[in-house]
């Protein structure tokens, strides 16, 4: 009895130490349960992706057809309707950027460095709780909000300012995504700005800088990596939703998200959808460039 | 570098997802041979559809489960693209039944989908309209390639209150009147109507059959729907957000189904519909049976007991439109009273011939020249209208 435990206890000391002996097996035994996934699931479907981007579709069968050609990238590149499209699409990712970063710094500005304790926990809970309903639900809300004879204009009516006729229209999606991406920027702000000593606001005002001088020198360029971060959540999530379009968008607002929807589900055409999916994983390649450049993967 | 490899994670997690379905292509073989069934036999239990919204109302899909045990699963699709695409799918073994219109059937025929039906284990079928017995848009070298089911007309749908005079041409929504207040579908058959109004408002582009279109008279279409664009609210996709734009007031005319019209005035909302002076595009639908299909007996069953003159009464009257089967007539009546004439159940055969039943544009022109534009040709103009 006593044996046996002590033979377990010694072949388990074995493998322990054959382990600390070999890094190298330590580490493939860790990582080849996420590794497998990343290659087999994750760099499959890109790979897969960037392949079928090459292939095309026999427009009388609907079959697709394994030969290699460039066809789909010369359509992307020669009808005009798909640089309108890209455009629109990179055009409103940016905006919603730009507007939720001037949303976020001074909420997260107040929120991490002039509200009580007790309060910033309050507000904290508050930028969260979208998030735990569904995005189809809030986008829907949105319609009914946005609608002609939907709350705006009811309220609008009702303190005597006329209407506005903003449903269904670029107008529409750019304050959807504004408020569906905001807590994504304004987590890694208030986290940068939470991390700004005390006392390099303190040296500034011994400087002689005011208020507006201190934000500009001292706080801004702390929170730059911060911004950075929460834009690259806010630009990608809206440069890949077909959603948001479909529901609260106009005539003329489709995304590439939407044409690469509608290319495989109702056109059938996977290649030219693999193909357009491509353009904004280039931007994205770019876009995270620069990003690293400012300093936002320190941020995160 | 591992945040950088995260952040690639984030930011193409959608779009490689939307896309990761790319591993399922189609593979449909040729037409499928073989015989016919000659008896129905027992139910499988269940029945996966791909139809039109309003197609699989409760109101007769309950009663069928309750008495054949084949519980019904509907996918509604918004356009005949989106119904070929998925009965391809997955091989085609994803979906039993699809209730195809002139514009589908064809493709679903040629592209080896669909399979052919045996007409007499449906016997109502001896009961439909002669045209649509064995119509050319399901019959194909005398094999019924499925059974007809209802058919009727696009209609333009207008909120009475709003839309003053009342309108009675499709000039309508082609003019800067109603301008923002305005959909149509967002579908490309929506090309042939206006190529119908252009057929009445240009005779000199000589256009006889508005799915026949030479590159000029397409072009002409064309330039009258970029015109139309800026005057469009949204392309409706589903019949239910058409309805919900009517609802809340953001559209008040367009393009449209009976079935709108139908749902509208029972939520008290001020519509009417109407066939304009310049006549209307139309559906002829079929359900037909996949080549693949899983649940064939079921699929028997359920084409059956749509083919009942009973069913037949309630969805021509749920829906709006005109049942196939001549029967149906004083079922109509019982359900609403006047609904067999309203919805011209009893009309003569000329006004089924006077309405321009959707097909698929193919290059062959009727005048036996190849100098029309198929339909990937009026997929592209689409999107370059649309998009």
């Amino acid at each position: 009895m006593s044996s046996s435990f002590a033979a377990r206890r010694t072949a388990r000391i074995d493998v322990s130490a054959a382990l600390f002996r070999r890094p190298w097996l330590r580490a493939t035994l860790l990582l080849s349960a996420p590794g497998a996934w990343f290659v087999l699931i994750y760099m499959t479907a890109l790979a897969l992706l960037f392949i079928s981007a090459l292939w095309r579709v026999d427009s009388f069968t609907g079959n697709l057809v394994h030969s290699w050609t460039l066809d789909n990238f010369k359509t992307l590149f020669t009808v005009p309707v798909y640089r309108t499209i890209a455009l629109r699409t990179i055009g409103i990712a940016a905006a919603v950027t730009v507007t939720d970063a001037i949303l976020a710094v001074p909420f997260a500005f107040y929120a991490a460095r002039m509200a009580p304790k007790r309060l910033q926990n309050v507000l904290f809970v508050a930028v969260l709780i979208p998030l735990w309903s569904s995005y189809l639900v809030r986008v829907y809300a949105w319609r009914l909000i946005l609608a002609k004879d939907g709350i705006i204009n009811w309220v609008l009516g009702n303190v005597g300012l006329g209407s506005v006729n903003i449903g269904y229209s670029n107008w529409a999606m750019w304050i959807v995504f504004s408020y569906i991406w905001l807590p994504f920027m304004i987590l890694p702000v208030w986290s940068a700005i939470e991390r700004v000593p005390d006392s390099y606001i303190e040296a500034s005002a011994d400087l002689g800088a005011r208020g507006w001088r201190t934000f500009r020198t001292i706080l801004m360029p702390l929170i730059l990596p911060g911004l950075a971060a929460g834009s690259i959540f806010t630009f990608s999530l809206t440069l890949g939703d077909f959603i948001t379009p479909t529901l609260v968008g106009g005539a003329g607002s489709d995304f590439i998200g939407n044409v690469v929807y509608q290319s495989v589900g109702i056109a059938n055409n996977v290649p030219f959808a693999a193909a357009f999916a491509t353009v904004p994983l280039v931007i994205m390649g770019l876009y995270l460039l620069l990003a690293r450049r400012l300093g936002a993967f320190e941020a995160l | 570098m591992k945040l950088a490899r995260m952040d690639w994670a984030l930011g193409t997690l959608l779009t490689v997802m939307t896309v990761g379905v790319c591993a399922c292509g189609s593979s449909s073989s040729g037409p499928a041979s073989g015989s016919l069934p000659t008896a129905i036999g027992k139910g499988e239990g269940q029945l996966n559809l791909v139809a039109w919204e309003g197609y699989a109302q409760p109101e007769w899909v309950k009663p069928f489960e309750a008495q054949t045990g084949c519980q019904v699963h509907a996918k509604y699709a918004g356009s005949s693209d989106e119904m070929v695409t998925l009965m391809r799918q997955g091989g085609g073994t994803q979906y039993d039944m699809v209730s195809a219109s002139g514009d589908a059937s064809l493709r679903l025929i040629r592209g080896g989908d669909v399979q052919p039906m045996n007409v007499s284990l449906v016997p109502e079928w001896k009961n439909f309209i002669p045209q649509l017995q064995s119509p050319p848009h399901n019959t194909v070298d005398g094999k019924h390639y499925g059974i007809s089911l209802q058919w009727g007309p696009n209609t333009l749908l207008y909120n009475t209150r709003a839309v003053t005079p009342a309108p009675t041409s499709w000039a309508t929504i082609y003019s800067p009147k109603y301008s923002g207040a305005i959909t149509v579908p967002s579908n490309p058959i929506q090309i042939a109507d206006a190529a119908l109004y252009l057929s009445k408002a240009n005779p000199s582009l000589g256009i006889t059959d508005p799915y026949e279109l030479t590159e000029a008279q397409l072009d002409a279409a064309t330039k009258l729907l970029q015109q139309q664009r800026p005057l469009i609210k949204k392309y409706w996709a589903l019949a239910s957000d058409e309805i919900e734009l009517f609802k809340n007031g953001d559209v008040v005319i367009g393009a449209s189904w009976p079935y709108q019209t139908n749902t509208l005035v029972a939520d008290k909302v001020p519509v009417k519909d109407l066939i304009p002076v310049q006549g209307a595009t139309g559906w002829a639908d079929t359900w037909m049976l996949s080549a693949h299909a899983k649940h064939p007996n079921c699929a028997y069953k359920w084409v059956n007991w749509v083919s009942t003159p009973k069913v037949q009464a309630q969805q021509a009257i749920s829906f709006g439109e005109t049942p196939a089967n001549t029967k149906a007539c004083p079922y109509m009546e019982q359900i609403q009273k006047g609904s067999c004439t309203q919805y011209h159940a009893n009309a003569p055969s000329a006004y089924f011939d006077s309405i321009k039943f959707w097909k698929t544009p193919v290059t062959q022109c009727g005048n036996g020249k190849n100098d029309c534009m198929d339909y990937s040709a009026w997929q592209q103009k689409w999107t370059e209208i649309t998009s």
